[in-house]
């Protein structure tokens, strides 16, 4: 009995333990951004990792997307006659939703377990260990630079997410279906806001890159350097990121949308 | 840095594309292009019953769009919603007795004001009121009035 209340005592320290250390971390990372204005060549390096090289499963999975979209939505609304608001339905939900969220699971799938995975071996191999031994802070030069570019890309690509993901629609409901492309185009425009929309939707991808960001760089520095704790710290980013994108989803649309 | 110019014209292009779809967004799933159109003129209508008219519903005249819903207010003292009509400044046309009206798009469609022009000879201008109008039909009402009728008839048959 005190042997299980023991282990829970000692898991819960570990987790406060963890969640401080992670907020220090960040506040380290904030602190590195300043720096980092005279280097951005490292940035847009590290932007063709993480950002080019995602572009093409997010362009695909956007045009999938939008498609499903327009076939589910274009039987729903045709029971009501309503076929012609297929534009508002895809545009809103790939706007408001699908976009930055899916685009976030992809981007911690294909971007932050790469980026926890480089950091993990990193210092498995000690190579932190030897940039601090020069005098190089490993966060200012090796972390900082993989978090901003993470969040600068992950709008852009809920942005193209969801601009194909339109299209896609489009493709399916007007080019397929035969939806009026007057309707399609004018009731969505009537009905989609710039910033209570798209707006929301930006700022939303934002929060997201933030935290998946986050996520994959603390990850991957405070992961145990062994082969075996970089693949525990690998599942962890695309775990914990997959669990945090979609309550922090909750939380900021029950705040924007209400 | 050799390596990075092709480097640096992926990450360009890919900066590229993604504004280029925030910008595409913005235009043309988005409202802002008719956000902007915001000169014109307003004048106002009160009706009785708005129903479910919301600000920026469409304004027409002979099923065209010409302005747009700008405010709905409460008249504290006669009871009525005042909506504010933004219209566009090339129609400036409308006659004094223009009358107003709340249509529905459909069974389930949104609302919207149908404007009907009158024969007077002077035009409306900003900050005019319109006098005739016509409210929202609440479709619990003409349902609840229908079924009364129906009633009514059933006890003559009697």
């Amino acid at each position: 009995m005190t042997a299980v209340l023991q282990q829970l005592g000692r898991r819960g320290l570990r987790f406060f333990q963890r969640l401080g250390r992670a907020h220090l971390f960040l506040w380290h990372l904030i602190l590195a951004l300043s720096p980092l204005t005279s280097r951005f060549h490292l940035v847009v390096v590290q932007m063709a990792s993480v950002g080019v090289r995602s572009v093409l499963i997010i362009v695909v999975s956007g045009v999938f997307v939008g498609m499903v979209l327009g076939l589910q939505g274009y039987n729903t609304l045709g029971d009501f006659g309503a076929e012609q608001s297929l534009g508002v339905v895809v545009a809103l939900s790939l706007v408001r939703e699908l976009g930055p969220v899916v685009t976030a699971l992809l981007f911690a799938g294909r971007a932050g377990s790469a980026l926890t995975a480089e950091i993990g071996l990193m210092k498995a191999t000690e190579q932190l260990d030897g940039m601090e031994m020069m005098a190089v802070d490993p966060i200012e030069r090796v972390v900082a630079p993989r978090f901003v570019a993470g969040v600068i890309s992950l709008p852009l690509l809920a942005a193209v997410f969801s601009a194909v993901g339109v299209l896609g629609a489009y493709f399916v409901g007007v080019g397929l279906l035969g939806v009026d492309a007057g309707a399609f185009w004018s009731q969505m425009q009537s009905k989609v806001d710039v910033l209570e929309d798209l707006g929301n939707g930006v700022i939303k991808s934002l929060v997201f890159g933030l935290v998946v960001s986050w996520i994959a760089v603390f990850e991957g520095y405070d992961c145990v350097p062994t082969s075996a704790g970089v693949s525990d710290a690998t599942t962890r980013t695309v775990v914990h990121s997959a669990l945090a994108i979609l309550g922090l989803d909750f939380v900021l649309t029950a705040l924007m949308f209400n | 840095m050799v390596h990075s110019k092709r480097l640096e014209i992926g990450v360009g292009l890919f900066v590229a594309a993604g504004l280029a779809a925030l910008f595409m967004l913005a235009m043309k799933v988005s409202n802002l292009s008719t956000v902007m159109e915001g000169d014109g003129y307003t004048i106002k209508a009160r009706f009785d019953n708005v129903g479910a008219l919301k600000v920026r519903s469409p304004v027409t005249m002979a099923g065209v769009r010409v302005g747009r819903v700008a405010d709905i207010s409460f008249d504290n003292q006669t009871y009525e919603a005042v909506a504010t009509l933004n219209i566009g400044k090339q129609y400036d046309r409308l006659p004094k007795d223009t009358s107003a009206s709340i249509f529905t798009t459909g069974l389930l469609g949104e609302q919207y004001i149908g404007l009907e022009p009158g024969g007077e000879s002077g035009y409306l201008a900003d900050g005019d009121e319109i006098r005739l109008t016509q409210s929202a039909i609440v479709l619990e009402q003409v349902i609840g009035q229908f079924l009364y009728s129906k009633a009514g008839e059933g006890f003559g048959e009697r």
